[in-house]
């Protein structure tokens, strides 16, 4: 998509390997990792590729994980929380809205204010789970970055497909770097999906990276 | 040597499958059932005879890899 839509260069990274090569980010895709055995992204969180991602995220690099990348980067520690089984038990695969509750991170600076995504979701764990002292700090540092909400922007329990706390769609660290989601903006990224509202989360990223290259340049 | 390891939601997390099953033991006529919760068993089989040796390396293993301390609690025993 980054490559394809985006005319990006963009490759894939094998998880075996153990270096990132020169990439300028990182995105820690969805996909069942390890079947979601023990829990899901608890082995993955080991692949020897995600040392090389905790340094990278170390060092200020720009990591954006989307559903199992999600899951991933909360077992591995670089992002606070967990995800666990919806609270229907349900798989549930259906689009759905996101509001931006902040557009200060490098994933959603370029998304209009009161602008609602519209992206589709598949998963059957993504209930966002932290301690109320982690929500709470969250809340206070502006680390929410999406939540679900009904076509109006309001955040009700039906606009929540998972149960998730405070209908929480996704998060950053408190560094800012690195993010999270569990809906799938790159499935939404091209008119031909039938949306493209998408393209908003890596328009950002791209203008983030842009914006840093510049200004290491200068 | 053989470690046996529980992991059990915490509770303050919640839990959809342990109130599933609650519920279904409640509509089949059980009574008196109050709330269930549903974890994992590991049975760990272990080279050596060292048991405090082996003890540590679970616990580390537990706490590391197999529960995530963010939702889940665990206990085991080394037999």
């Amino acid at each position: 998509m980054l490559r394809n839509v985006f005319g990006h260069s963009a490759r894939l990274l094998w998880h075996k390997e153990s270096s990132l090569g020169d990439a300028n980010a990182i995105i820690v895709p969805g996909g069942f990792s390890y079947g979601d055995y023990l829990r899901t992204g608890a082995i993955a969180r080991f692949s020897p590729v995600m040392e090389a991602v905790q340094t990278f995220a170390a060092n200020g690099g720009l990591v954006l994980g989307v559903c199992n990348g999600f899951q991933i980067l909360c077992e591995a520690g670089l992002l606070p929380g967990a995800l666990i089984r919806n609270r229907s038990l349900q798989f549930r695969c259906e689009n759905v809205f996101l509001k931006t509750a902040t557009t200060n991170s490098p994933y959603t600076n370029q998304i209009p204010e009161g602008k609602l995504l519209r992206v589709p979701i598949a998963h059957g764990e993504g209930c966002y789970f932290a301690d109320e002292e982690t929500l709470t700090r969250l809340r206070t540092n502006g680390q929410i970055l999406w939540r679900y909400v009904n076509v109006n922007g309001e955040a009700t329990e039906e606009s929540n497909p998972n149960g998730s706390l405070d209908n929480i769609a996704g998060i950053c660290n408190e560094r800012r770097n690195v993010a999270g989601l569990m809906p799938h903006p790159e499935r939404a990224s091209e008119a031909i999906l039938g949306c493209a509202d998408g393209m908003l989360v890596f328009q950002s990223l791209i203008h983030s990276l842009e914006h840093n290259l510049l200004a290491k340049a200068a | 040597m053989k470690a046996k390891i529980i992991i059990t939601p915490k509770k303050a997390v919640l839990d959809p499958q342990g109130k599933t099953v609650q519920n279904a033991l409640a509509h089949m006529g059980y009574s008196g059932v109050g709330a269930v919760h549903v974890g994992k068993y590991l049975e760990i089989e272990l080279d050596g005879a060292d048991k405090e040796s082996a003890r540590k390396q679970i616990d580390d293993a537990c706490h590391k890899i197999l529960s995530n301390p963010v939702i889940e609690d665990y206990r085991f025993e080394i037999e």
